[in-house]
């Protein structure tokens, strides 16, 4: 058996390789291999030069680059379709109003969400653990009930929990890691009571890449009778989610780190609990009828859209997932766990580095620390080649308190990187040691 | 020398080199050659909020000139260089000239981006508080 020839298909970036069987050509597409050049010339900002140099962006899970169709949807939302949604009687705002339920129908399939309605727009995974927190949380959940978080949560998903527990007596609890940035799930299940009434976790970890046995964490806390909500944001573009095998109750993400516009998220929630939540948010398009005596309020989804949405990246939201759907989030996970497993090599070798986050299951974020180095200047350094890194504590500071350290600088990998930048990483951190030595 | 002069010669050194790494390493060995502070001044008071990196400031008045001292966290040595330019330029001059002081260096080296930006430890923030006692020493004085 072996390798005939590639075939590239132009329109979606990636290579088909033919097999021939004993002298036999094979029909079988035996593996979809990315054309990352190809690729990389759909995302134009990516031929920026920074400080005289070609940028190298490894800032990936704080926003990724958006593809040029994302580009093109947005614009082509403006010149063509541009009107408000759902009332309007004439052409465009029927033309606008498609595109947007389109867009819903479309991350319906991308969570594999039983029902369209339970997918809500938000402004983003910030937005959508606050709708949960206060809409499910103030109304379920009373004095002496537990929620459960972990230490490597975002202060997205702490500060909304917190702001519950102040406000309706709950009490949070944490569960632990260990040093390699990998939950304790024995400690986890030891938490796990009938006072356990939520649990909201991390999908995969901002700054460490750990990716959390989620499916195990959700079944635990059906046991007892917990809801819980998963925070997806840096899952969702190396990740296949699939809501309903995970049974979860809440999944949130954002359509910035999934090569789509900023400002945009979705909450997914399971429809009767849905339909069991107050609004969240009072005025147009979340309501039946409006009189001064009383409001009815609309049905899923629209009960938690209150306002003219963000029409325009909701629309281009559709692109982003249908971009990465072409690509494949498997042939996009198995590149970016090349580029994991050749940086994390890479910079092993680097004398008086130390990576942060070892788990055995990680996506592809590389953070680490550097002997007498302050990751500010490792940033401030790198920036100054081109190299764009993200430093500091990456909103998770009880995570790096449990770790014992100020900060990290990270670099995250997106499918439009290469082994080249890579390496040109590791020759800027070469430098960044000799400037400081 | 007036705190212009000492800006000017600032700028002139700086202008030896093209590169922006060459300037970063010219104020890594700055730093190091800044005076240490005494470890009583490192309290919470004299901490400027930066964003990453700890910065401490203390300041006093010797006779009519303003005295500034001020360090960072050991490993923090791009802030700690640009920490001593401040000091180069601001040290033992004379309250009201501090409080007025048009800072022009700060874009003229091309180094703003760091020294305005968050990234270097809120060097704004610091100018800022040397100014403030400035401006109410001056206000004494008079």
């Amino acid at each position: 058996m072996c390798v005939l020839f590639l075939y590239n298909n132009v329109n979606v970036g990636y290579f088909t390789i033919l097999l021939t069987i004993n002298g036999n050509y094979s029909p079988l597409i035996f593996h979809k291999v990315l054309d990352i050049q190809k690729i990389r010339q759909d995302f134009p900002i990516l031929s920026e030069v920074i400080n005289g140099k070609p940028l190298v962006y490894f800032d990936n899970a704080a926003t990724t680059q958006k593809p040029l169709p994302v580009l093109n949807a947005l614009t082509r939302y403006y010149e063509h379709f541009n009107a408000n949604i759902h009332r309007g009687i004439h052409h465009l705002a029927e033309k606008a109003t498609s595109a947007f339920e389109a867009s819903r129908h479309k991350i319906q399939t991308f969570l594999n969400a039983r029902h369209v309605e339970e997918i809500i727009f938000t402004y983003g995974t910030t937005d959508g653990i606050n709708l949960v927190a206060q809409s499910y949380g103030r109304t379920f959940l009373k004095a002496g009930d537990e929620i459960i978080i972990s230490t490597m949560e975002h202060h997205s998903n702490i500060v909304p929990w917190q702001m519950l527990c102040e406000e309706k007596g709950c009490v949070l609890r944490v569960i632990p890691i260990n040093d390699e940035g990998e939950l304790l799930m024995d400690e986890y299940e030891k938490m796990l009571s009938e006072k356990t009434k939520f649990v909201s976790v991390v999908h995969v970890s901002n700054a460490l890449g750990t990716i959390n046995p989620v499916a195990e964490i959700i079944e635990k806390a059906h046991a007892v009778g917990a809801k819980v909500l998963i925070d997806g944001a840096q899952a969702s573009s190396h990740i296949d989610i699939d809501v309903q095998s995970l049974d979860c109750d809440f999944y949130v993400f954002s359509l910035h780190k999934l090569y789509g516009p900023t400002g945009m998220g979705a909450l997914y929630g399971k429809k009767d609990i849905l339909n069991a939540m107050p609004p969240y948010r009072g005025g147009g398009e979340m309501i039946k009828e409006v009189t001064f005596a009383k409001t009815t309020y609309s049905d899923l989804p629209y009960k938690f859209e209150a306002g003219t949405p963000n029409i325009a990246d909701v629309v281009a939201a559709y692109t982003a997932v249908e971009y990465v759907e072409k690509l494949g989030k498997k042939q996009i996970a198995d590149y970016e766990h090349e580029l994991l497993v050749y940086g994390t090599d890479a910079l092993q070798n680097i004398e008086g580095l130390t990576l942060v986050g070892t788990a055995k299951e990680k996506v592809s974020v590389i953070s680490f620390v550097m002997d007498g180095i302050h990751p500010q200047d490792v940033g401030v350094i790198l920036d100054q080649q081109g190299i764009a890194v993200r430093t500091g504590h990456h909103c998770t500071q009880p995570l790096m308190q449990r770790l014992g350290i100020p900060g990290t600088s990270r670099a995250s990998f997106a499918v439009y990187n290469t082994k080249e930048e890579i390496d040109k990483l590791v020759v800027g951190l070469e430098r960044v040691k000799k400037m400081l030595s | 020398m007036t705190i212009n002069e000492k800006q000017d010669e600032l700028i002139e050194d700086f202008e030896l080199f093209d590169d922006q790494l060459d300037k970063t390493q010219y104020i890594i060995d700055l730093g190091k050659k800044l005076s240490p502070i005494a470890e009583e001044y490192k309290t919470d008071e004299n901490l400027i909020r930066g964003c990453q990196s700890k910065v401490w400031l203390h300041s006093e008045m010797r006779g009519d000139v303003v005295h500034f001292e001020a360090d960072s966290e050991p490993t923090a040595q791009i802030s700690k260089g640009l920490v001593s330019l401040l000091i180069k330029i601001l040290s033992e001059e004379k309250p009201e000239d501090v409080a007025n002081a048009d800072l022009y260096f700060i874009d003229k080296i091309g180094m703003s981006s760091i020294i305005t930006s968050r990234r270097a430890g809120g060097l704004a923030s610091m100018i800022a508080r040397m100014k403030e006692f400035a401006q109410r020493a001056a206000e004494k004085v008079s």
